[in-house]
Formats: structure tokens, sequence, C-alpha cells
């Protein structure tokens, strides 16, 4: 704790990157995995094959998929923030496509009986009724962002993962305890806040 | 090439040995869970906080108390791999259907012959899941034991970084996905098995 309370504001600036970084994928992790969610809800044939190829990327680590962005992108931003939104992928699209899947179809087939074209039903009605599965999703996939964004620290990157990088390579312990207490901080409040909202949006 | 194997086998070890501390810790904790309503919230709670926390910050909290090498690492690795064991034995615990339990006891069967004879069978393909969970995630996070010196396939994908060597890095990356995919289809395939059974 001793790095924490001599280098308060350092600690606070590389959380606060941390966030960002995360925060920014995610949004992009979402825009990219609302389409592949819909499209494994409205194809039930198709749906087996692509949540098992994203299923698939997910399980492989992310210390090797990382590594193999290095190589493509270089070190730096850009190979953290591919690796976030791609292993998010998983854990949106398969949120999105069961909170669809767990709509009662009769309110769908009430809101097409009032002359909803199916983008209305889709925005009006569908994706309101299943956001608190999104929001399930979401909660999972940011936690997941957060624990490999530290590894961004790394491969040149920001966030958190500096101090605990900076730390093994200057031997300094207190450097990595910071570092790992502040991203387990991190994670833990996200969790909290996104199970409140997960929490609220059932009412 | 022979460091390659070394490299594997290591993998293989860290993981294998951590997940065998796991199961010894996280099958009686999730019995335990699924039996006394009061030690299920304080232990859930714990599992969900070990979810919750990065794999590497887990990692790096023991350092500085037990140094680095492979034990802190298996030790780490254990920790983390604890909690989807005791999760999920709890819920497919909790998750045998009553009428089994009372016509068992309804037979005579004693608490014991019960546990054995209905409670484990039934509660095999959901514990199963949970072992799955961690079998992938332990292999994925010992990836990152070579930053606190324990080795595994982490130290080829390093290695390669820093020597700027790409065969050397995506013939790492390569065997640690292919380990990570194979141990998720095999254990899949025998929790298929497990469950046509029950």
């Amino acid at each position: 704790m001793s790095y924490l309370s001599s280098h308060p504001w350092r600690v606070a600036a590389l959380a606060a990157a941390h966030v960002e970084l995360v925060a920014v994928a995610l949004v992009v992790a979402l825009a990219v995995a609302l389409p592949l969610g819909v499209l494994a809800a409205r194809r039930p044939r198709v749906a087996p094959w692509l949540l098992g190829a994203l299923g698939a990327i997910y399980t492989i680590p992310s210390l090797a998929l990382l590594a193999v962005f290095v190589e493509a992108f270089g070190l730096g931003f850009a190979p953290i923030f591919v690796a976030l939104v791609i292993y998010a992928q998983f854990m949106l699209a398969r949120s999105i496509a069961a909170g669809i899947d767990g709509i009662d179809r009769a309110q769908v087939d009430a809101a097409r009986g009032l002359g909803m074209s199916a983008a209305q039903v889709l925005w009006r009605v569908e994706f309101p009724q299943a956001l608190p599965v999104f929001v399930g999703g979401i909660r999972v996939a940011a936690i997941a962002m957060i624990a490999i964004a530290t590894l961004g620290g790394y491969v040149g990157g920001v966030g958190l993962g500096v101090l605990i990088f900076n730390g093994l390579t200057l031997h300094q312990n207190a450097m990595i305890v910071a570092g790992s207490v502040a991203a387990s901080v991190l994670a833990i409040a996200v969790d909290a806040a996104l199970r409140l909202t997960q929490r609220l949006l059932a009412y | 090439m022979p460091d390659f194997t070394a490299h594997v086998v290591e993998h293989l070890v860290l993981a294998l040995s951590a997940l065998a501390l796991a199961l010894a810790a996280g099958l009686p904790l999730g019995i335990l869970c699924a039996h006394s309503a009061a030690l299920r919230g304080a232990i859930l709670a714990f599992a969900g906080i070990g979810r919750t926390l990065p794999s590497l910050a887990v990692l790096m909290l023991l350092l500085p108390w037990l140094g680095v090498g492979a034990s802190p690492a298996i030790v780490a690795l254990a920790l983390l791999a604890i909690p989807p064991i005791v999760i999920n034995v709890d819920v497919a615990i909790r998750g045998v259907p009553a009428p089994a339990l009372d016509a068992a006891t309804g037979m005579g069967m004693t608490r014991t012959q019960r546990f054995l004879r209905v409670v484990i069978p039934f509660a095999l393909p959901v514990s199963f899941a949970g072992l799955r969970t961690a079998t992938t995630e332990t292999i994925a996070s010992a990836t990152l034991a070579t930053f606190i010196g324990a080795g595994g396939l982490g130290d080829e994908i390093v290695r390669g970084l820093q020597t700027d060597d790409p065969a050397l890095l995506l013939a790492g990356a390569a065997a640690v996905a292919v380990l990570a995919l194979a141990a998720d289809l095999s254990l899949g395939a025998a929790a298929a098995l497990t469950a046509a059974r029950a």
C-alpha cells in the first residue's frame, strides 16, 4: 500500500486510463456484437456455429492472442484494443441472443399486430425487454476486459498493468501490489455497479 | 525443440497441479455450501469476488509473500480455479430432484449411501461443467505464470516478443491455444457422456 500513499495521483491516472481503454473498447465491441447477437437470435441454424466460433476465440488464452496482435499491429495501444474488442464478442453476442430469445413471443406478435415494422419491433420491444440480460453480458464482458487490459502494460499500452510490469522490471514489489490491488478494486467496483444496474432494470 | 517440449510439459504440470489443489479444496467447499445455507452466503460471496479478480493481479499479489517460481504460481492458479468448482458443485447438488432423494430415503438408504448413489450421479454433469471452466481458465492463466518465473508456454510467447521472433511467439501462442481448446472440447465431450449416463 505504500506506493498508493506515496503516488496516489499516478495510480489514479493509470486507473482512469484503464477505465477509458475498457470503456471505449466496450462501446466498439457492442457495436460489433449487436448485429452478431441479433443474427444469432434470428437464425437458430447459424447461432450454434457463430457462438461456437466466438466461444473458441474466447477460449484462446489472452496473452497468446495479444502476442499475435503485437506481431500484426506493433506495440502500443492497437494490439490490446483489438484483443479487448474480440474477446468481448462471445459474452456480448451470447447475451444479446439469449436476451432476445427469452422474450415472450406474444409481445412481439402484439407489436407486429399494432403495425410496427421489424426494425421498430427490434428497437422498441425486443431491445428494451432484453436489456437486463444484455447488461448481464456487459458485466461479464467488462470484468474480463478489465483483467485482459492489465496485459496492455506489457505491450506498451496504458492502464494499471503499466504499474505491474514496471514494478516487475524494477523489482519494486510496492508498485506491483499497488497495480494489482487497484485493478482488483476496479473489477469489483464495476461488477457491483453493473449488478445493481441489472437489478434495477429487471424491475 | 526440446525446449519447446519442456515448456509444454511445464505448462501442463502447472495447470494440472493447480487443478488438483483446486479440486481438493473446491469439492468439499461446494458440498458444504449445498448443505449449509448459513455457510453458503459467505463462501459464495468469496467465490464471487474470486471470479471477479484479474488473474494477473492474483498472481502478482502473492509475489511479495511467496516469491517467484512454480510453487507460488500453482497456489495462485489454484485460488483462481476454486470459485468455478465451488459454484457449480453447489448448484449441482442443490439441483438434485427432491423426489429422487425421497425415494432413496424411502428405500432405506443411509445418508452416505444416498450421497454416493443418488446425489453424485445427479450432480455430476453440472459439477463437470465447473471443472471444464476451471480447466480452460487455468490453462489460460498459466500462460501468465511466466511473469513470475514459473516457466510454461508463456516463456515462449514472452521470449518471442522480447527477441522479436515471430516464429517462436506464434508457436507458443498456437500451442497454448491448442491446449486450451483441446481441454475444452475433451471435457465437453466427457460432460456429455456423464449427462447421458445420469
